[in-house]
């Protein structure tokens, strides 16, 4: 099995996805030439020429809703938005077409388009550059909406999208194109929908999506070590749809939840999880759920500030030990 | 064939309008687009268009009339033809599909069910409000423990898992830790009359000592004592025991206690106001007499109740009383028979106390306290000093729920019914 | 191509109808008797269903917005009567008309504007959202100009695909100065795709005219410029000129794969929607004068009475049956369900109305 990074994980996703279907199309600014604003789709023009690769101008309503119409005639576009932050210049055509064409047309049509791109904060880029929109998107039924946290699931998340018949929304993260991990050589896919224990515990469950499960997984370390405390970590890798079955039964093991995310609180991921917790696990639980969001702000530029006000190690450290009070 | 034109919606928020003016006359040939009329909305004087072509047959609605949404106005149809008969705005055509029954919200009870091993409703009160977690009061219930009487170790001292683990493996529930700090020097001879000991209390003295205490502080309690000429009951007794005996070996026997909750009842059908709760902004009449009585256990009291007790004749009462005492001495009363009770009667009288007050069964508004009948000098009608048997009867009162005049006039009923039993055959 | 000289929109009104210098265009002059007769046809069956959809609306049955067609008829019919395999179509709200061009039957498309379960949509779309992928025809959008980059991806799908069509975007006057629109004529333009742009020009974008709206004077379509693009105008009374200036615009997308902006004078009766007092923004007069002068139905009858394709016994057969069969498509909307509670959840995603061996999605995807 190859340890390679989350980048590359992407990369190959799209590779093998490119080479199985002639349909699938890859379109977004400086995707080609430039080979990706952030390398992901480095080398691809070379292996696959300009029909497939395709550069677009600096057009977000105009290219998306490009894909999405061709995607109704059966093409199958993976559009890259060099931020997410770019998607509300075309969010009409990311909401309002790709989520409700089929829904208006009586199911005569689909779109089977992907969007990706890194939807992160805490790389000093200020406000407008550094938003995590996957629970504005989660809350439209039409649309789908992953979070990839490794290079593994990265990957077999990607191609799942590819291969979807409705609209998917990829959450990547430029913190994390870095990571590296093992991803098996052979073809696979993460289904949507299914979330991973990516650590197994007794005392508390966190889950967290995205970036988070790595800090997550960090806090759990330092909770073991100097607490004495067994923490589980759910990733939940796909937001929309979402493994309800897997929070549930790990609060049922361990009767108390922190969730995790670096979406701002009103109403992000967590605060979906959290009603869904109460709703269906509410006799299992020994304390009322804690969360740890971003705090409540647009995204600060300051360095030292900004990475307090992302959820860090010793804000979900000091949370849980709150929770197991 | 003719159409009728109706008022037609001309804004969504539209429900009447009205014919400000006719711009055609009856007889009129109209083709499409024509001006019909002018129909003032909630909006705005718009004009209404003519939307079929022919001849105006008949117009039903006069200039100046308000009119709701779909009320015909008038009919177009070919030169000559009959006007229709205007039927009244119709009803929107109900859409095929049944509309989903939206599910009948279940039936909550208000009234929260009564704890374990409690005798009857508790109120709200914070005092009384115990914190614990939703998986703490499941543990508790498995354990068969009282998730009130635990204490908490979580945050506000909220009881958690871990307390209930705790109480469950250590018999001794968790006491709370009150201000009392007992401190008493032990025999100085080493040999007292018991071990200086913490006994741990379980959960029924934590309940009657939670409960009783809510009672005592919460209720403004006053006192009344009637004194009862009980020879007339007690050979009524006699002869009514003999009576049962030669039905066979088994036969019932009436105690003194059966006939007073018997009397109880009675007094209760008579004086009514006595049967009732205080609620709060209200007071509670209860229709039903649900009695209940002390038994002593070894380690504590329990009340079970006999309901419908109004209904019941003085041998049900007993049958039943007999069966819940013995189901009290092993501990099988359920907390069905524990709780529910509007009137409570205790009786001390089987070891020679004379007369007492009890503390009221929260929420009762009264509770009867029954003593010994003792032999005592009593001046009798003609004035001569003869012996007499007597009961000495108490009744603590809720003076928020009764007044000293309906106390009164109960015991007074009371005293009558135990005094002249046949009485209580009308 | 030639521009006229006069190239703004009101002056396009001042003068009647005459006879078409259209007709002798090959494109013309090539349909059959019979072609024609179909051709006036389906513009009476437009107008038709459109009158009918008024008392439907006014009797409270139709929720929403309403946008009528009337008076718009020839841009539809004579764009879309060119259509071939690989030709597609998009267009906004106003949509009634194209998607009767294109085959769609009254009784679903009555049905729709009442919500009703056999509707075109379901009852799922309703007025502003007609929709028939297997004519060719991609809706149906209530946006304003978002239809213009998904119809861009229609024709980059068609290119891609190495097949020799099209993708007609249908847009209004006010849709010009969308952001959305100036992306698409630039991605046309820049990668040569076979779109073709059409600007019906009624005149008013909802209640502000285009003097008050756009910066450029004169005529929309010159922007293409702008974007190194071809375009046209095209007076959209006129059937015959509609079909003659697209043809050439068509052959372009098919044999250069290039766009091309085509803008229609035309002009529309009734206001924006049903909700519209249009008394604010226009004169009685100016509606008069249209209706007299330039009905485009009106204009193609009497072009087919002169070429004596049509006697007028045979036009008021057509149009009478036009009305017959909107009458009958109002009661069959009255008459059909609604779709139920458990529709409400149905075709949101492919992958729950499909699933199987395949699909491989799992967890919750509809929350309560």
């Amino acid at each position: 099995m190859a340890v390679i990074s989350y980048r590359e994980a992407l990369r190959a996703a799209m590779r093998e996805e490119l080479k199985r279907d002639d349909k699938v199309v890859i379109m977004g600014e400086e995707v080609a030439q430039f080979n990706g604003a952030y390398k992901v789709t480095e080398g691809l023009l070379k292996e696959f020429g300009p029909k497939r690769i395709v550069d677009t101008p600096i057009s977000e309503a105009g290219f998306i809703g490009l894909g999405i119409g061709a995607s109704m005639l059966g093409i199958r576009p993976v559009m890259e938005l060099m931020f997410w932050s770019f998607s509300y210049v075309a969010f009409d055509q990311i909401v309002n077409n790709a989520g409700n064409i089929r829904y208006m047309s009586g199911g005569l049509i689909n779109c089977p388009i992907v969007i990706r791109g890194p939807a992160n904060g805490g790389t000093n880029v200020g406000a407008t550059h550094s938003h995590t929109p996957e629970a504005i998107l989660a809350s439209h039924p039409g649309i789908k909406v992953v979070c990839p946290a490794t290079p593994y699931d990265a990957k077999g998340l990607m191609k799942a999208a590819i291969r979807d018949n409705d609209p998917v929304y990829v959450m990547e993260n430029t913190i994390l194109y870095n990571d590296k991990g093992e991803v098996p050589d052979e073809d696979y896919i993460v289904p949507l929908g299914v979330a991973d224990v990516k650590r197994v515990g007794t005392d508390l469950t966190i889950v967290a999506h995205g970036r988070a499960v790595i800090t997550s997984l960090k806090a759990a370390e330092i909770l073991e070590k100097e607490h004495g405390v067994s923490v589980e970590v759910v990733d939940l890798r796909s937001i929309r749809p979402l493994d309800e079955e897997t929070i549930l039964a790990s609060v049922r093991k361990t009767h108390r939840a922190l969730l995790v995310e670096e979406n701002k609180p009103f109403c992000g991921v967590d605060a979906q999880v959290a009603y869904l917790i109460q709703s269906k696990a509410f006799d299992e639980l020994d304390a009322p759920i804690h969360r740890v969001s971003s705090i409540d702000a647009p995204q600060i530029y300051c360095k030292r500030m900004e990475d307090l006000q992302m959820p860090n190690v010793e804000r979900v450290v000091a949370e849980a030990l709150k929770v197991l009070a | 064939m003719a159409e009728i034109i109706d008022m037609p919606k001309l804004s969504d928020t539209m429900s009447v309008g009205t014919l400000v003016k006719w711009n055609i006359k009856e007889g009129q040939v109209v083709a499409f687009g024509d001006i019909l009329a002018e129909v003032e909305t909630d909006k705005a004087t718009m004009e209404l268009s003519c939307t079929v072509p022919g001849t105006i047959l008949k117009i039903y609605a006069p200039a100046g009339q308000q009119l709701p949404v779909g009320a015909p106005i008038c009919a177009i149809g070919k030169k000559g033809e009959a006007a229709p008969e205007p039927t009244a705005a119709p009803a929107p055509k109900a859409p095929k599909t049944a509309v989903p029954a939206i599910p009948e919200k279940a039936e909550v009870s208000c009234v929260p069910a009564a704890p374990a091993s409690s005798g009857s409703l508790s109120p709200q009160s914070d005092a009384s409000r115990t914190k614990a977690s939703p998986y703490a009061k499941r543990m508790a219930e498995k354990a068969a423990l009282n998730v009130a009487a635990l204490a908490g170790t979580g945050p506000g001292g909220r009881v958690v898992g871990r307390d209930v683990a705790a109480a469950a493996s250590a018999p001794a529930a968790a006491a709370p830790s009150g201000p009392l700090n007992v401190s008493v020097a032990p025999p100085a001879d080493g040999k007292g009359i018991q071990p200086d000991a913490d006994v741990p209390v379980g959960g029924m003295r934590q309940t009657i000592a939670r409960r009783l205490l809510e009672s005592k502080i919460t209720v403004p309690h006053f006192y009344l004592e009637v004194e009862v000429d009980a020879a007339p009951l007690m050979a009524m007794r006699e002869s009514l025991n003999k009576r049962l005996a030669e039905t066979g070996a088994d036969a019932i026997k009436l105690s003194v206690n059966d006939f007073i909750l018997k009397a109880s009842a009675e007094a209760l059908r008579r004086v009514p106001a006595v049967n009732a709760s205080w609620a709060g902004t209200s007071i509670r009449t209860h229709g039903a007499v649900h009695l209940s009585f002390g038994v002593a256990l070894e380690d504590g009291l329990v009340t079970p109740v006999i309901r419908d007790a109004h209904a019941k004749t003085l041998k049900d009462i007993a049958i039943e009383a007999k069966a819940l005492i013995g189901k009290a001495r092993s501990k099988k009363l359920t907390p069905a028979e524990m709780s529910g009770s509007t009137f409570t009667v205790t009786n001390l009288g089987m070891f020679g106390v004379t007369g007492f007050y009890g503390i009221i069964n929260v929420p009762n508004a009264a509770i009867l306290s029954v003593g010994a009948t003792i032999k005592k000098p009593v001046v009798d009608a003609q004035d001569r000093l003869v012996i007499g048997h007597r009961m000495v009867i108490g009744l603590s009162g809720d003076h928020r729920v009764v007044d000293g005049a309906n106390a009164a006039q109960f015991l007074q009923a009371l005293k009558q019914l135990l005094e002249e039993p046949a009485l209580m055959l009308i | 191509m030639a521009k006229p000289a006069v190239l703004t929109h009101p002056e396009s009104l001042k003068s009647p109808a005459g006879p078409s210098e259209y007709a002798k265009d090959p494109v013309n002059a090539s349909l059959s008797k019979a072609e024609k007769i179909a051709l006036y046809t389906k513009m009476a069956r437009i107008r038709h269903f459109e009158q009918r959809c008024i008392r439907i609306y006014q009797q409270g049955k139709i929720g929403g917005f309403l946008h009528l067609y009337v008076g718009q008829e020839a841009v539809a019919a004579g764009t879309i009567s060119l259509l071939g395999k690989h030709d597609h179509i998009i267009t906004g709200y106003r949509d009634h008309g194209h998607g009767l061009m294109v085959g769609m039957g009254m009784n679903e498309c009555m049905a729709e504007l009442t919500g009703r379960v056999t509707g075109c949509s379901q009852g799922k779309g309703g007025s502003m959202h007609y929709f028939a992928p297997d004519k060719n025809y991609w809706g149906g959008h209530g946006i304003v100009g978002g239809q213009a980059p998904l119809g861009t991806g229609l024709a980059y799908a068609v290119k891609y695909m190495g097949l020799k069509g099209s993708c007609f975007v249908y847009m209004g006057d006010g849709a010009v100065n969308q952001g959305a629109v100036h992306e698409a004529y630039n991605l046309a333009s820049l990668w040569d795709l076979p779109v073709i742009f059409v600007v019906e020009n009624n005149g008013y974008s909802m209640g502000t005219s285009q003097e008050r709206s756009t910066a450029h004077p004169g005529c929309l379509a010159k922007r293409a410029e702008g974007y190194n693009m071809a375009w046209d105008v095209i007076n959209g009374h006129d059937v015959y000129e509609v079909r003659a200036k697209t043809a050439i615009a068509l052959k372009r997308a098919h044999e250069e794969s290039k766009p091309t902006v085509l803008e229609i004078f035309t002009y529309r009766y009734f206001g924006h929607s049903m909700a519209d007092p249009d008394k604010t923004y226009r004169d009685k007069e100016e509606i008069k004068e249209y209706r007299d002068k330039k009905d485009p139905v009106l204009a193609f009858e009497q072009e087919l009475l002169r070429e004596k394709v049509l006697t007028p016994e045979l036009s008021l057969q057509i149009n009478e049956a036009a009305m017959a069969e909107a009458d009958k498509a109002a009661i069959f909307a009255d008459e059909s369900p609604d779709p139920t509670v458990a529709d409400i959840t149905k075709h949101i995603y492919w992958e729950e109305d499909n699933r199987g061996p395949k699909t491989t999605s799992r967890g919750t995807i509809i929350f309560e």
